[in-house]
């Protein structure tokens, strides 16, 4: 199974608004990805909240429909 | 009331100061997140616990829940949860892992 980019980024905007999200197709096959997602609403919060705030974001897809994503977080500088 | 996965996996984590879940064993992980989490813990020279979930169904499943993080793998310091793969990257590239395990004793200082 795989997903698009671009319905990544969308999932992940919905619930982030102020997200700014850069995807990588790792492997070109829709399946392994490497995000990064700069959020001012990630001040404050500890690298695990922030990975967390994403993978609520993609609503339990993470681990399932969506196998591999190398996710970063970060604050704009 | 204790789920008996999570009292397993409760167990685990404060029975070694470093446990890692992974796919696979640290000589033959079967995927490249894990394979990373070891290449870190190895380059510090930190010794470490390792749990295949690849053969032990309950744990993972359990394990996504008990740290609410739903990939593999999960990287545990003295019983607390530290994150997957990435974080570990993360704070390894900023010294701040090698320091955390400095720090709880889990490896020598230089």
């Amino acid at each position: 199974m795989a997903m698009a980019a671009a319905d990544i980024e969308a999932l992940i905007v919905a619930a982030i608004p102020d997200a700014t999200v850069e995807i990588t197709d790792l492997a070109g096959d829709g399946d392994h990805y490497a995000a990064t997602v700069i959020s001012e609403s990630f001040r404050g919060m500890s690298r695990i909240a922030q990975q967390r705030a994403v993978y609520a974001a993609l609503g339990g897809r993470m681990g399932g429909v969506l196998h591999a994503l190398q996710l970063t977080t970060a604050i704009p500088t | 009331m204790t789920d008996p996965v999570h009292a397993r996996i409760s167990d685990i984590v404060s029975s070694h100061d470093v446990v890692l879940f992974m796919k696979g064993t640290p000589l033959f992980p079967q995927c490249g997140f894990s394979s990373r989490a070891v290449a870190i813990l190895e380059r510090l020279g930190a010794p470490f616990e390792s749990v295949d979930v690849l053969q032990d169904q309950e744990i993972r499943q359990g394990i996504k829940g008990f740290s609410d993080w739903p990939t593999i793998p999960q990287l545990y310091v003295k019983g607390e949860f530290l994150g997957g793969s990435d974080i570990m990257m993360e704070m390894y590239e900023a010294g701040e892992l090698q320091k955390l395990l400095t720090d709880e004793g889990v490896i020598a200082t230089n």
